[in-house]
């Protein structure tokens, strides 16, 4: 998918203002933000169980290498066919020349974030091969040529009427309005191209070490019919995804459908491994795994590593008071809210996402509902550190900073300076107290009024104060 | 040098200069050990917890002390929903009476034209209401998934109190996982349209457990 991550301040300003998407977010925040709250708290010992997802992760990640190497050992001993992709470029052309090898024409796709990524529908397409996405969500977003703008409800941005018109459109048939109606023509639609496709791809939730298994979760059940009818299941994912023991990934099944949907299970848990053998009736006869790299190799061994641990639930962006006004599409790529703002620099290049690590409040919600406990707010900060090293931040921002930095070290003349400053503002928001623009400082004041100060310092009232 | 060893060596070597870099345990000792992770205390009753969650997450629940009714309590909920009368089922549950309750059960796994499918179960979570089902040559995965109403028939005594003890059943009765396992919990849903869910989406719009004895 192509990084549009550079016109974040724009899209923000269109995304503002855009009413039906203002509905749309409210709505995730009812389902998602109390959905979760309604079921997290079902989890006995949840402190101790985030900890203990924590360090599972922390626990592969520390010697990744390692885990990968008996991952890929036990998924091959098992029949399964391991590939190793260091670019999106890379793991298209191997899903391509997996699927000129067995012949395919047709394939079925499950959501998968990684082929996002990678851009991989329209690399299939280029080599001739049909690619029919099998999520609702995303096979909406596939007929309206959209993207995803949540990683877990990907068409969180769209209401009711958009997708009846479309339907309506595209399948040439009667409007339906109802939702039911909506899902059961999307079924009708779909079900033959599940029951014709030559190869099923698909992601991974997790990767086990013990079995080599391929983990999935899904509801719908297109999970499932992608990787048990077609002759070839391609499942592709990235390297950060190993999970040693069965038994580690049922503490993270504990927290994901939890954290993401407030389900305490989704309704198909896949453990899927090696292929069919010559008596079964049903599952693919060849299955490959991609494991992508993409940058995540980067990040081993550094001060961003924490990020690795993430289990792609997407609390985080359902609990970020910035998603929350301005939805996904306006970060720009793949992945949006926290996780997003700190994966998409990482990943992409700092330089062409400037404003995504400061896409923040550092209010601290996202840390606070991470199952993987991952210090979100820190991994932000550290970006915007490395922004000002690298010269990234605009001449304006790093003089401002520059004087800031030097009052504060003067504590006098920044006494006199806030004296002078607060004086000068109280008087300015005259008698409603408000400032209607600040000079230099426009965005502060173009959506709302900017409260005046009373007059006086803190030091100036904590003074006054301590004498009586 | 291949992509594989490129990525590996690239891990290793960021490892390897880490500050935090901490010597690893052995894998295979990690493996052995098999850890478990905070989990919920079992219910009082694992049938009765099982039954809670199931409907819960809205599974039909049946239950019978005569294995030789199940057909007779299928059939009558089968009627009840105006639903087809005739579905296949796995090759173990063949002998069943289904005749006998005026049901048509063939052996056979699933097709798109099937409308019940009949299955076993290799065991059951209470904690979540879960069904655990192991794919094979008898136990055809498309039998619990392309019809649209799928039916388990489950012996209460193979409920289990959590996916760790469900592991533990399959490491004792098998070497190792067969192609698929799949953790069934209620009728297939989807909420991408407006965050409202709908049951029955590219799977079954119903799942029926029989609590049956062997």
């Amino acid at each position: 998918m192509q990084n549009k991550a550079i016109d974040f301040k724009r899209q923000v300003n269109i995304k503002l203002a855009d009413t039906k998407l203002q509905d749309a977010l409210s709505r995730l925040q009812t389902r998602f933000v109390e959905g979760r709250s309604a079921v997290i708290s079902e989890i006995h010992h949840l402190e101790d169980t985030r900890t203990a997802a924590a360090a599972i992760r922390d626990c592969v990640l520390n010697d990744l290498d390692s885990w990968l190497q008996k991952f890929e050992q036990q998924a091959i001993a098992h029949g399964a066919i391991v590939h190793w992709a260091e670019t999106a470029t890379d793991a298209n052309r191997i899903v391509t020349e997996i699927a000129a090898q067995h012949n395919v024409l047709t394939a079925v796709k499950s959501k998968s974030m990684v082929s996002e990524e990678c851009g991989l529908n329209d690399a299939l397409e280029h080599a001739g091969i049909k690619v029919m996405e099998t999520d609702l969500g995303e096979y909406i977003l596939q007929l309206a040529h959209e993207a995803p703008s949540h990683i877990v409800a990907p068409v969180v941005h769209k209401n009711k009427e958009e997708i009846s018109d479309l339907f309506a459109e595209k399948h040439q048939m009667s409007r339906k309005t109802g939702i039911a109606e909506l899902c059961l023509e999307a079924r009708e639609i779909l079900r033959p191209a599940f029951l014709n496709a030559d190869m099923g791809i698909s992601g991974a939730n997790f990767l086990i070490a013990e079995t080599g298994s391929v983990l999935i979760v899904t509801n719908e059940g297109n999970g499932r019919l992608v990787t048990t009818l077609p002759r070839v299941h391609v499942a592709i994912t990235g390297i950060e995804k190993v999970v040693p023991t069965l038994e580690d990934v049922t503490t993270l099944l504990r927290l994901l459908p939890r954290s993401a949907t407030g389900q305490s299970i989704t309704n198909y848990v896949s453990v899927l491994t090696g292929n069919k053998d010559a008596k079964a009736h049903d599952g693919p006869e060849h299955f490959h795994i991609i494991l992508l790299d993409n940058g995540r190799s980067s990040l081993i061994g550094g001060e961003m590593q924490e990020m690795l641990r993430c289990i792609r639930c997407g609390a985080c962006m359902n609990h970020c008071p910035v998603y929350q006004n301005i939805g996904g599409h306006a970060y720009g790529w793949v992945y949006p809210g926290p996780m997003g703002s700190i994966l998409t620099p990482l990943l992409s290049g700092l330089k062409s996402s400037p404003d995504l690590p400061n896409a923040s409040t550092f209010c601290g919600a996202c840390a606070a509902v991470c199952p993987v406990k991952i210090p979100l707010p820190d991994l932000l900060r550290n970006l915007r550190t490395r922004q000002m090293a690298l010269g990234l931040k605009s001449r304006q921002e790093v003089l401002m900073l520059k004087v800031w930095g030097w009052l504060t070290l003067h504590p006098r003349i920044y006494a006199l300076a806030t004296k002078i400053g607060v004086r000068i503002l109280a008087m300015m928001g005259g008698e409603r107290h408000l400032l209607h623009t600040l000079p230099g400082a426009t965005g502060w004041t173009d959506g709302r009024d900017f409260p005046a100060p009373s007059g006086k310092t803190f030091r100036e009232m904590y003074r006054k104060k301590s004498t009586k | 040098m291949s992509a594989r060893d490129n990525i590996l060596s690239k891990i290793r070597e960021a490892r390897s200069s880490a500050p935090q870099n901490v010597p690893a345990a052995p894998i295979a000792n990690y493996l052995a050990l098999h850890q478990r992770g905070p989990s919920p205390p079992p219910p009082d009753d694992l049938v009765t917890g099982f039954k809670k969650r199931a409907i819960k997450l809205s599974s039909d629940v049946l239950e019978t002390s005569v294995r030789m009714e199940v057909p007779a309590l299928l059939a009558h909920y089968l009627e009840e929903r105006k639903l087809p009368l005739r579905g296949v089922c796995w090759t173990s549950l063949v002998g069943l009476p289904w005749g006998a309750a005026g049901l048509e059960m063939l052996p056979n796994p699933a097709t798109n034209q099937d409308m019940v499918g009949v299955t076993g179960a290799f065991c059951a979570i209470a904690e979540t209401g879960t069904l655990m089902m192991l794919s094979g040559a008898e136990t055809p995965a498309s039998t619990s998934l392309l019809p649209e109403t799928h039916v388990a028939v489950l012996d209460p005594l193979r409920i289990v109190a959590t996916m760790e003890d469900a592991w533990d059943l399959l490491r004792l009765e098998y070497k190792q996982p067969p192609r698929a396992v799949n953790f069934i919990s209620g009728p297939s849903r989807t909420a991408d349209i407006e965050q409202t869910v709908t049951l029955g989406a590219h799977g079954p719009y119903r799942v029926l457990v029989i609590l049956a004895p062997p």
